[in-house]
């Protein structure tokens, strides 16, 4: 009976320790060779770089401002967040992956992969957009946490997608293709959302904007999580 | 019997004859909206066509990742074809509408926003099935997208319209759950309701049939 408890709870434990493992096996990877956070940050930097040097001193209003934000983060993550899965078929080690462990752990690890990615650039770029474009925030907090579950949104996206463009065998544009129709939605709530609190407005103004991310995150990870076995197995 | 059984075919069509008739002639016009709420008989019948049929895909992919059969994805991305067709008809005929009374064709209230993020997800489900070779791949890649895209669809036709401000008319299930509506205007949107369903199966079973046809002819090809 003991036994039997505490072996349920350490498959339990199991699943979340295994897919740090994942995680970690990915982050080593990603330290020797630096293939997404290379192209991550070479994208953001440069679209940073022209949209700063074209629009020069002017001052923008939320209205521009919170939008391009949005673009500069959301195109530079999506040129390198497919790179999780996709590279693990053509080293031709997803079918160990397949035998060592379980599809969720798999999806898990990676999808915090993607998780940490896509903040690390976040802390880069968010200053970077404060220096370059007169970028500043009345309402902090609120801001804050928009980013965040705006982060969540999209990695979760980027990861299922990923996961299935993997399999397809044809990779080239069918990522941009699948992937960003479902990150609409996470879109514009955010960009909604960060142009009311460039503005200043009160957080409960910004609560509808953070519903629907939060909403949407979670329904997006457990239909992952469910369907995550069927992208997976062959 | 001396009915021919192909006879709901001849019902329907005099039915719809009978729903266009109504819908011009019978049903009175709308007190705020005047005579051009009676585009809401064509309108909602697509947008509720389109939801029928993308649930219908949905189950047929639940059922194709349950047992791998051919028959269940063939029928699941037929359902999606006209799905997405009844969704490009719902937006032409709400745009038509939005001219009349928000005098432009187009101006990104959240509804039209999340009909067309609508287009653009379900647009992307056949991006990736043409772009799959393998059969058995491009079903099953095909079933788990086509899953997502519809655990989505509640967003864009309940919640996104809800939170933000929209001006398009109060939709059938608001948040009242009362139908606003003159018995007679009732009478003919039941109807239309009912007309368009029917509409629907036939054309479903005509293009599932179609599908099939086509396999056989490249199975004795090969």
């Amino acid at each position: 009976m003991n036994r039997e408890k505490s072996s349920l709870a350490r498959s339990r434990f199991a699943l979340l320790s295994n897919a740090y493992y994942i995680f970690q096996k990915d982050l080593q990877l990603e330290f020797r060779t630096r293939y997404a956070v290379n192209a991550i940050f070479m994208f953001a930097i440069t679209t940073l770089t022209a949209v700063s040097f074209s629009i020069g001193p002017a001052r923008l209003k939320s209205m521009v401002l919170a939008p391009l934000l949005w673009i500069v983060l959301f195109f530079s993550a999506m040129s390198g967040l497919a790179h999780i899965f996709v590279r693990e078929e053509e080293q031709q080690t997803a079918d160990t992956l397949r035998l060592v462990t379980r599809p969720s752990t798999v999806f898990l690890g990676k999808w915090f992969f993607n998780l940490v990615l896509l903040f690390s650039l976040e802390l880069v770029i968010v200053p970077l957009y404060v220096v370059m474009m007169n970028f500043s925030v009345a309402n902090v907090g609120a801001f804050l946490l928009l980013l965040f579950l705006g982060s969540i949104g999209l990695a979760s996206v980027a990861t299922v997608i990923a996961a299935i463009i993997s399999q397809a065998g044809t990779r080239g544009a069918l990522f941009a293709v699948l992937s960003f129709p479902i990150s609409l939605p996470i879109l514009i709530s955010a960009i909604h959302g960060t142009r009311l609190t460039i503005d200043g407005a009160l957080f409960s103004d910004c609560l509808s904007d953070l519903q629907v991310l939060f909403s949407f995150s979670v329904v997006i990870i457990t239909i992952s999580l469910m369907l995550f076995d069927f992208i997976w197995r062959k | 019997m001396g009915l021919n059984k192909d006879w709901w075919k001849y019902f329907l069509g005099v039915w719809m004859v009978l729903i266009i008739l109504g819908a011009f002639l019978y049903a009175p016009p709308a007190k705020v909206l005047g005579d051009t709420a009676r585009i809401l008989f064509f309108h909602v019948p697509c947008a509720w066509i389109a939801t029928l049929a993308f649930l219908i895909s949905a189950i047929y992919s639940v059922k194709y990742l349950r047992k791998p059969d051919l028959e269940f994805d063939l029928k699941a991305s037929t359902a999606a074809q006209i799905g997405f067709l009844f969704t490009v008809l719902a937006t032409i005929t709400g745009s038509i509408w939005a001219k009349k009374i928000w005098h432009s064709y187009w101006n990104w209230d959240p509804r039209e926003t999340s009909i067309f993020i609508l287009l653009l997800i379900y647009a992307a489900y056949f991006a990736l099935r043409s772009a799959i070779e393998v059969q058995e791949q491009k079903a099953r890649l095909s079933a788990v997208y086509s899953i997502i895209a519809f655990v989505t669809v509640p967003f864009f036709i309940f919640i996104i319209p809800r939170i933000y401000q929209s001006l398009h008319p109060d939709p059938l299930i608001n948040p009242e759950g009362k139908i606003k509506m003159d018995a007679r205007m009732l009478r003919v949107f039941l109807g239309s309701l009912g007309g368009f369903t029917i509409l629907f199966y036939w054309i479903y079973r005509l293009k599932v049939e179609v599908a099939r046809l086509k396999i056989i002819q490249l199975e004795k090809e090969e």
